[in-house]
């Protein structure tokens, strides 16, 4: 047992490091780092000059820009990303479309749609959430008929994240209603500019327009874009789940958040304070190396991380609150500067990350079925 | 970075567990608290007690990682014998004995010849490792300590800690009569009155007093870990047995969430384990040390107490049975999460370093 990253291992985080202290914008940091709003501009800017770098998708194959790195590589990267403070990578066309494209799309999808979102030309939105269908995701109603060479489509998506920047959206949709629900899920590629979708903003209650509606009217969609077969949409989707997401505890921007608290908390003398701040740092370590040994067992075995995920979704997500109300609990009840008008927004924002992506009561359940066996 | 045990660790591991389920299962655990004599043979021809000191003493110079396995084992069967207490002052003699006391005592440490305990803690010192009142005085050509100290396991030898004008100091004596008792967890223990008692100076004080601390500290987060474990198996086979309803209680989400929950603790304290006893070995100083073991303490008293408490509600009933081994891993948790410092004495600790 030796808990130290290899020569090598180390070698590699300060080569990225170091390339990051270079070509991270200085405009882009800052804004991270006060919590202000990152433009479509400004997402696609920090895409591309990784996507320059052949930084921008590690995970996948060499063939279509892939760096070929092993998994503690990839965890490294990811957590120097996240530390230096760089604008998240959106996940839709990188490591959600991509990856299903990889494992079930035909040769023609791969070649139309891979190049482009490596290139950052294409902007992906996920249209699996319906407002009848959140947790219970298997009982959506959006419906695609097929009439010759397309499908029509009819029906509504909700909490699409940042559809209104988005070309294209990936969708679960109904292709038949039989009695296993399942069974009649398919998996759509949507040209975002096609006849018949409209787009309504969601306020969420920090004021952002981050999430919207998505309403489809008799949209027609080529028959060539369903991926895998008619129906199979849901292997698809479950595919996706168990897909390698190392890096949802995102330990490194934690990291760095938890630093900017302690800096921005020194003046608090509150020994009640100084142990919430003690205990979730605690808790960080504790994530940080459950997440590498997961990743170690990973590497030897060879095996996905499978419910494994979802603990890490659970503590990283309920850390990143934790900070957050540290830092917002630290703050001059009676401030009105910039920054701590943005930390209160971003106390508001973060409620949902233990509610996206799976509810973390949702991951409870998962962790109980797969691994548990209950 | 790697979280395997090696060959040997693992194999010493696997086959303490397979010794300690066949020999030293619940029901014969009880009779070793009734009187019958323990497994302390066995664990001397396993190597168990040789593995923590120097071969130049007939030891395999074992550090903390190699007795994580151990000690997890060790909690996974509740085991009841003073090892964790040789292991603590006969470690300490190795470092701080001369030659011709470490000659006298180690080999019938490794043999199993020789049960130690380090007399250290004292009535109201809480977890202060500095608040020492017993006191040592220079008689002729040896030394005596007046004194009482608290909770000693029962041994044939003792390092004692006793205040001298110079500061905190070590001294080995031989074990002063005491009342005999259980402690909660099991472990027959006594508080020693020292009165005039003859003792011999070892070479270290406080500092090594600290270092030794933090080892058994690191070997407790280790067996917390194995109780956490059987805490969470019993509890899920108790799930899935237990019918109410005309259903398995696992089928209800109330208590699929909590004992979720109870896995991700225990998933979290192995690693926070692991931590501690890597940085026991390899750390470059006292306070790198220090910070992992005490931010790892915090992390598995925490989780020792919602574990074991959480353990006992599912059990409903049979959770508080005297009869149920998990309401004596509640005993060890409950004693684990505090021995050597609660999380409330890691947290200023590791907040100050």
């Amino acid at each position: 047992m030796d808990l130290n990253y290899s020569p090598e291992e180390l070698a590699f985080r300060d080569e990225v490091r170091g390339w990051l202290a270079k070509n991270l914008p200085r405009e882009l940091k800052e804004k991270v780092e006060n919590y202000e709003h990152l433009s479509k501009e400004d997402l696609l800017r920090w895409h591309r000059i990784l996507a320059d770098k052949g930084w921008v998708a590690p995970a996948w194959p060499k063939e279509w820009g892939g760096t070929g790195w092993n998994v503690v590589q990839r965890y490294l990267f990811e957590e120097e990303l996240g530390y230096a403070g760089g604008p998240p990578l959106i996940p839709f066309g990188l490591s959600m479309c991509a990856p299903v494209l990889l494992q079930f799309g035909s040769d023609a999808q791969k070649k139309r749609f891979l190049p482009r979102i490596f290139r950052g030309e294409d902007f992906w939105c996920q249209g699996y959430s319906e407002p009848g269908s959140g947790s219970d995701l298997a009982s959506l109603k959006t419906k695609a008929v097929r009439q010759g060479d397309h499908y029509v489509v009819n029906g509504q998506k909700i909490w699409t994240t940042l559809a209104h920047y988005a070309d294209w959206i990936f969708c679960l949709v109904r292709t038949d209603s039989g009695e296993k629900r399942q069974e009649g899920i398919s998996f759509l590629l949507i040209d975002m500019k096609t006849p018949g979708i409209t787009i309504r903003p969601l306020i969420l209650m920090d004021g952002a327009h981050e999430v919207n509606e998505v309403f489809f009217d008799d949209v027609k969609v080529p028959a060539e874009n369903l991926v895998h077969q008619e129906g199979k949409g849901w292997t698809v989707a479950k595919y996706l789940l168990g897909y390698e997401r190392m890096n949802t505890g995102r330990i490194g921007a934690s990291k760095r958040e938890l630093e900017k608290l302690k800096d921005f908390s020194k003046n608090m003398s509150d020994i009640r304070f100084r142990d919430r701040l003690s205990r979730l740092e605690v808790e960080l370590m504790a994530l940080e190396i459950t997440n590498l040994r997961f990743l170690d067992r990973m590497r030897r075995t060879g095996q996905p991380p499978s419910a494994d995920v979802s603990m890490l979704k659970i503590k990283g997500t309920e850390i990143q609150q934790g900070l957050t109300e540290l830092a917002f609990d630290a703050m001059d009840p009676t401030a009105s500067d910039e920054f701590s008008v943005a930390l209160r927004k971003r106390y508001l924002s973060m409620r949902k990350t233990t509610i996206y992506a799976g509810s973390n009561e949702i991951q409870r359940n998962i962790i109980s079925k797969m691994t548990l066996g209950l | 970075m790697n979280f395997d045990y090696s060959e040997e660790q693992q194999l010493l591991a696997d086959s303490l567990r397979r010794y300690l389920q066949a020999q030293y299962s619940f029901e014969q655990r009880k009779k070793v608290l009734d009187g019958s004599p323990g497994a302390w043979a066995k664990f001397a021809e396993m190597g168990l007690l040789a593995l923590p000191l120097s071969p130049d003493y007939g030891g395999f110079g074992g550090g903390a990682v190699d007795l994580m396995g151990v000690m997890e084992a060790f909690g996974e069967a509740l085991v009841v014998e003073p090892y964790l207490a040789t292991v603590i002052a006969s470690r300490l003699v190795q470092r701080t004995g001369s030659a011709a006391q470490k000659s006298a005592l180690l080999p019938a440490v490794a043999e199993g010849k020789l049960k130690m305990a380090f007399a250290h803690t004292e009535a109201a010192a809480r977890y202060d490792l500095g608040a020492v009142k017993c006191a040592a005085r220079k008689s002729g050509d040896h030394w005596v300590i007046e004194g009482e100290k608290k909770s000693v396991q029962l041994a044939d030898k003792l390092v004692v800690s006793a205040r001298t004008p110079k500061g905190v100091a070590l001294f080995l004596a031989d074990p002063v009569k005491g009342e005999p008792r259980r402690s909660l967890d099991g472990f027959a223990e006594a508080d020693l009155v020292f009165s005039g008692t003859k003792a011999e100076a070892l070479e270290g004080g406080l500092a090594e007093i600290e270092e030794a601390t933090d080892f058994a500290t690191a070997l407790v987060c280790a067996e917390a870990v194995g109780a956490m474990k059987f805490s969470c198996d019993a509890t899920l086979e108790y799930l899935k047995t237990r019918k109410q309803f005309g259903v398995p209680i696992g089928t209800f989400q109330a208590l699929q969430h909590r004992i979720v929950d109870m896995y991700i603790a225990h998933e979290q304290a192995k690693s926070m384990a692991c931590l501690a006893c890597s940085k026991m070995d390899s750390a470059e100083n006292a306070k790198e040390r220090a910070r992992a073991i005490s931010a790892a303490k915090i992390k598995i008293a925490d989780a020792a107490r919602q574990v074991s408490q959480e353990a006992v509600q599912l059990h409903g009933g049979m959770g508080m049975s005297e009869e149920m081994k998990v309401s004596h891993a509640f005993r060890r948790l409950t004693v684990l999460s505090r021995q050597f410092g609660d999380a409330d004495h890691h947290l200023a600790r590791f907040a100050a370093l």
